[in-house]
């Protein structure tokens, strides 16, 4: 498997170390959200057959931590972005 | 030295000119080179090669191909040792050594052949119903047992002295086989530019046509692939990797492949014996051939029963006669080819073909004198070591014969096209699996693709290449040139899985011939209600021993679906997984074994450690000064003699593996602010704090020093265990959470070595080898942070210490670092410095009732370990909602406690249980755990740090700290956890 990095190209799995699933986002404390927000936040996880966008890191390379979409029927992946400015769309 | 009885006069791609003599079973017997060990067997007169898995019944080599399921030999000795190779794939060399297996005493006499009379008692599933009861006769009597009785070879128990490598390599176009289609496919891709690697199992380019007399463009088959083979060879473009078997296709067009470097020659350590390749491509042509199936039959197992194109293979290829005495089984036309080659080399041949006479329409092509019978079987055999003749089932005949060859048709090699997942359908023309649709980059061509003509296969193989290269954006020109081959007879094959009830038993008939798996064991499953393929696979065992089924599998679909009723085609094909074939644990192990296996990090100070006679001790991949024995000094008085030290005089430690991050920007306390869970922002210049992270489940991730260096400018250390999961953290936080906040960090754990100075002599030392700081009380109170110079080399020096004593960190450039160790020494030297290691530095802190690894275990919250007061009530960071929730909060929780032997000679253990009474037994028994526990000699007792339920309001109750496992149990009192200088005195001075 090899994730193609937004800076540094493809390059093969051992580069990366995996983050678990990016659809997420993170409840800002103090704020409204409640212990259900948080028990969601932290613990539930999504097991799809199929798409799904996680994290990865770049440890091995530029250290950026992206947003893949990996098929987890057969490692395909569709899409590879970084994680910053997503987030940051996403108003968290 | 026997002569080779069996070898022909001429022919064959053998050197006759050289004579290689190796031995088998201790027997010294002769080949030449180009000989595998299976041919050369052969030339010899041998052809029993091996006992059977479960009945030790006696078999001989029956195939000449990876797929052989009888002659597994062991190779080598002593470290070199190698079991389960098949002799058909072992090319060899002056001085080879083989032995057979699963034997004993000898292979002509096998004491535990007495289990094939026990058959009857030995069906499938017998492991599961026999050996259920009594449980404890499992490991004692009965594994055992089975393991002696069955199993084939023993490994070696001794290292292995050979190198093996890994290496990866990248191409357009991953080309599998060397055969027809192999070569064309390889030749038109690389012809249109594409980069292309070419995989050969085999030493020689040719695939089957080596064993064959047909030949292309008028040249003898082997001559024109090698031909070809030269042509791809001079192209840049092109990489030939022979004796290379590709075992596996992994997600995203990645392949394993083994290349058996050295296997060839005799041992020798300068070259790897094996490397493993990770292949990358991007298009796959599978041209890895076809497999011919066995018949099924009573007594097919018999040693003398060969397969149809193996048989003609040993004549064409090595020159070797496996029979003079010849009956050909067959359903097809292919098998004739068999009966003329053999005829024609000498033999005396009888052709069975269980097909109507007029439906044949290679009769026309039997030699004159082969006596032909058609819509006959053979419905069992005669012999014991050695066949000695055959019956036929419908006219009851024997005919006496010491070679049977059998095709049942041929199964295409598919592999790599369904490791993916992909199913592969049944074609009825070809009664046959076959990747009709091989899915996106991958190819197909000539067997592998279920075409068996020759002219076909090339045309195919030059198809695939160009489809191929054009898929990966090459531009063709021109037409293919394909080369005219000679004609084969047509296929014709008719599907025969087994031969009909009433005319063989079921019982000596083998479909499994490696596992003993027989149609008897089928029926019994189909009975028992394990009649669909993955379950009779499960019940049977067939198909799971070291061939996987390639020669056994799609009979056995084809008997399953006969037992069901049910057309084969829907009665679907087991899964297909990597590996393939077997591979040597060497070779996926390649360099990284022994002290390669991982690697070793040293400090900047580790040579001076070395040659102070540290004993060091492993954490994570650093190496660390346990403890500095001196003369006539054990561990416990060396850990003693250290500590006594730091608490009399002075002590320095190398904490060097401690993570190291340096943050600068506006934002970078408020961005600390979000990952401690104290306050940083507000610290002064020039100071240092203790610092907690959480999770963000609530519970303690990590805890360590951060010092304020300047306005925007912080340096912070965290645990050697938890370094790099701590930086990777931190990223997420900024470029996830926060990438609003201007920050920017770094780790610089490799940058800094770092020193722990304390004792109370600790400011005097120093004070003879700092300049550019006044390290007075006064100017450098507790917890200050600033910087000087040691032995030229510019510091950072921070006022903090885990033992309670007096106490500096210093940092200096790693380059700087054993020059200022050094330097410190010296000053020290008048107080008597001594240096210590990780082991008094754990005596020291948990006297000083400090928290590190192992109560930050992922189970305790800040409050648990009596840091609740430091968690900020006005901010957010991570962890502080989850660790407000209920559970984590209130009584019943496990807090933090000290626990000191009642009777002062106790001796405590890390990890016994605490319990208020002994004998009680039962879930909530335990009220806590021994975390942490050393010898003290400051208080001349054994001291430990533990977890306790509702700990802290219960100091000065006495329990027991019970480890059952070592049948130990110590009544103990507990305490409020500090045992030297409760008041926090000393480190103020
Ligand atoms: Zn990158």
């Amino acid at each position: 498997m090899r994730i193609t990095c937004p800076w540094c190209g493809p390059r093969p799995l051992s580069e990366f170390a995996y983050g678990g699933d990016a659809g997420k986002t993170r409840p800002g404390y103090p704020g409204k959200a409640g212990p259900d927000a948080w028990m969601d936040y932290v613990y539930l996880r999504e097991n799809p057959a199929g798409r799904h966008k996680e994290y990865w890191h770049h440890s091995g390379g530029c250290r950026s931590w992206l947003v893949v979409t990996r098929d987890t029927t057969n490692h395909e992946i569709a899409k590879v972005a970084l994680a910053g400015p997503q987030a940051k769309d996403a108003g968290s | 030295m026997t002569g080779q009885s069996h070898r022909l006069p001429q022919g064959g791609l053998i050197d006759r000119a050289q004579t290689l003599s190796f031995t088998f079973d201790g027997r010294a017997l002769s080949a030449h080179p180009g000989d595998t060990l299976a041919s050369a067997l052969l030339a010899n007169g041998v052809h029993l090669t091996g006992r059977s898995f479960k009945y030790h019944r006696p078999r001989g080599l029956y195939s000449s191909g990876p797929e052989e399921p009888n002659a597994l030999v062991t190779l080598g000795t002593s470290g070199r040792t190698e079991p389960n190779i098949p002799a058909t794939m072992v090319e060899v060399y002056d001085g080879l050594v083989a032995r057979s297996q699963n034997r004993w005493p000898s292979l002509k006499f096998d004491a535990l052949a007495v289990n094939s009379l026990l058959k009857p008692f030995f069906p499938a599933g017998f492991y599961y119903k026999t050996f259920m009861w009594p449980r404890s006769f499992w490991c004692r009597l009965y594994e055992p047992m089975i393991r002696r009785a069955a199993g084939l070879g023993a490994l070696a128990n001794e290292p292995d002295p050979d190198r093996y490598k890994h290496a990866h390599a990248h191409c357009d176009i991953l080309v599998v086989g060397a055969g027809p289609a192999g070569l064309m496919a390889a030749r038109e891709a690389a012809l249109a530019g594409a980069r292309v690697l070419l995989a050969d199992e085999r030493p020689a380019p040719g695939g089957h046509l080596s064993g064959e007399t047909i030949g292309i463009d008028g040249k003898p088959g082997a001559a024109w692939a090698g031909a070809v083979a030269d042509e791809l060879a001079a192209m840049e473009n092109v990489r030939l990797l022979s004796r290379t078997t590709v075992y596996g296709r992994y997600d995203g067009m990645t392949f394993g492949a083994v290349e058996r470097v050295g296997d060839h020659r005799a041992p020798d350590s300068s070259s790897p014996r094996q490397r493993s390749w990770t292949i990358h491509s991007d298009q796959l042509i599978c041209a890895a051939g076809a497999i011919e199936r066995p018949l099924v039959f009573a007594g097919n197992d018999r040693p003398g029963v060969m397969l149809a194109a193996a048989a003609r293979s040993y004549v064409n290829r090595y020159g070797v006669l496996p029979g003079r005495n010849v009956v050909v089984f067959t359903n097809n036309d292919d098998a004739y080819r068999t009966a003329n080659d053999l005829a024609g080399a000498g033999a005396r041949v009888t052709l069975v073909d269980s097909r109507a006479e007029g439906e044949v329409a290679a009769r026309a092509l039997l030699p004159a004198g082969v006596e032909a019978h058609y819509g006959e079987y053979v419905a069992g055999t005669k012999g014991r070591a050695h066949l000695r003749g055959v019956t036929l089932a419908s006219s009851g005949r024997g005919i006496a014969c010491d070679l049977l060859c059998v095709s049942g048709g041929w199964n295409p090699t598919i592999h790599l096209l369904s490791h993916t997942g992909r199913k592969p359908v049944w074609d009825e023309a070809t009664a046959s699996f076959a990747m009709t649709d091989p899915g996106d980059g991958a190819f197909a061509a000539g067997g592998a693709a279920a075409t068996f003509d020759l002219g076909l296969t090339l045309r195919e193989g030059a198809t695939a290449g160009r489809a191929a290269a054009r898929a990966c954006g090459c531009r063709l020109s021109g037409k293919a040139d394909i080369p005219k081959a000679g004609q084969l007879p047509a296929y014709g094959v008719e599907a025969l899985w087994r031969v009909p009830d009433a005319m063989s038993k079921a019982q000596g008939s083998f479909v499994d011939l490696q596992n003993d798996v027989t149609v008897a064991d089928l029926e019994l499953a189909e009975r028992e209600g394990f009649g669909h393929a993955e379950h009779a696979k499960r019940y049977t065992t067939l198909g799971m021993a070291t061939d996987q089924g390639k020669l056994g599998n799609v009979n056995a679909l084809g008997i399953l679906s006969e037992l069901r009723d049910m057309p084969v085609a829907q009665a679907g094909t087991t899964t297909f997984r990597p590996l393939a074939t077997p591979v040597a644990l060497g070779a996926i192990a390649g360099q990284a074994r022994g002290r390669d296996l991982r690697p070793v990090r040293h400090t900047a100070m580790y040579r001076w450690h070395e040659s102070h006679d540290a004993v060091f001790t492993q954490a994570g991949l650093w190496l660390r000064p346990y403890y500095y024995p001196r003369e006539g000094e054990d561990f416990a008085a060396a850990a003693a003699r250290e500590v006594h030290a730091v608490r009399s005089s002075v002590g320095m430690v190398d904490i060097s593996t401690l993570g190291k991050i340096e943050l600068k920007g506006p934002d970078a306390g408020a961005f600390l602010d979000r990952l401690y869970i104290n306050s940083i922002s507000k610290m002064k210049l020039g100071r240092t704090r203790y610092g907690v992270m959480l999770r963000e489940d609530g519970m303690v991730f990590d805890d360590g020093v951060v010092a304020r260096l300047g306005e925007d400018h912080f340096f912070i250390t965290v645990t050697t265990a938890h370094a790099a999961q701590v930086m990777q953290h931190m990223e997420f936080c900024h470029q996830v959470h926060w990438p609003e906040l201007d920050v920017q960090f770094c780790s610089v754990s490799e940058a800094w070595a770092a020193i722990a100075v304390a004792g109370p002599n600790t400011r005097d030392a120093l004070a003879r080898c700092v300049t550019g700081l006044d390290l007075s009380n006064e100017a450098f109170p507790f917890l200050a942070a600033g910087e000087g110079r040691i032995d030229g080399a510019p510091v950072r020096i921070f006022r903090v210490s885990f033992s309670g004593e007096l106490g500096y960190e210093i940092f200096a450039p790693a380059g700087s670092g054993a020059g200022v160790w050094r330097a410190i020494m010296e000053a020290g030297e008048p107080y008597g410095i001594t240096s210590f290691g990780t082991e008094a530095m754990t005596v020291l802190r948990v006297e000083k009732g400090h928290v590190a690894g192992p109560e930050l275990d992922g189970r305790t919250t800040a409050a648990d370990l009596g840091l609740g007061r430091m968690m900020a009530r006005k901010k957010d960071y991570i962890g502080r909602a989850m660790a407000e929730r209920e559970g984590l909060v209130g009584a019943g929780r496990q807090q933090l406690i000290g626990l000191k032997p009642v009777g002062k000679d106790g001796a405590l253990r890390m990890g016994a249980h605490l319990v208020n009474e002994l004998g009680a037994v039962g879930p909530d028994v335990s009220q806590g755990r021994v975390t942490s526990a050393a010898y003290s000699p400051t208080c001349g007792h054994f001291i430990a740090l533990g977890v306790l339920r509702d700990g802290r309001s219960r100091i000065g109750e006495r329990l027991y700290a019970v480890s059952p496992l070592h049948e130990e149990q110590v009544e103990v009192t507990v305490t409020q956890g500090v045992f030297v200088d409760a008041q926090g005195e000393r480190m103020r001075v």
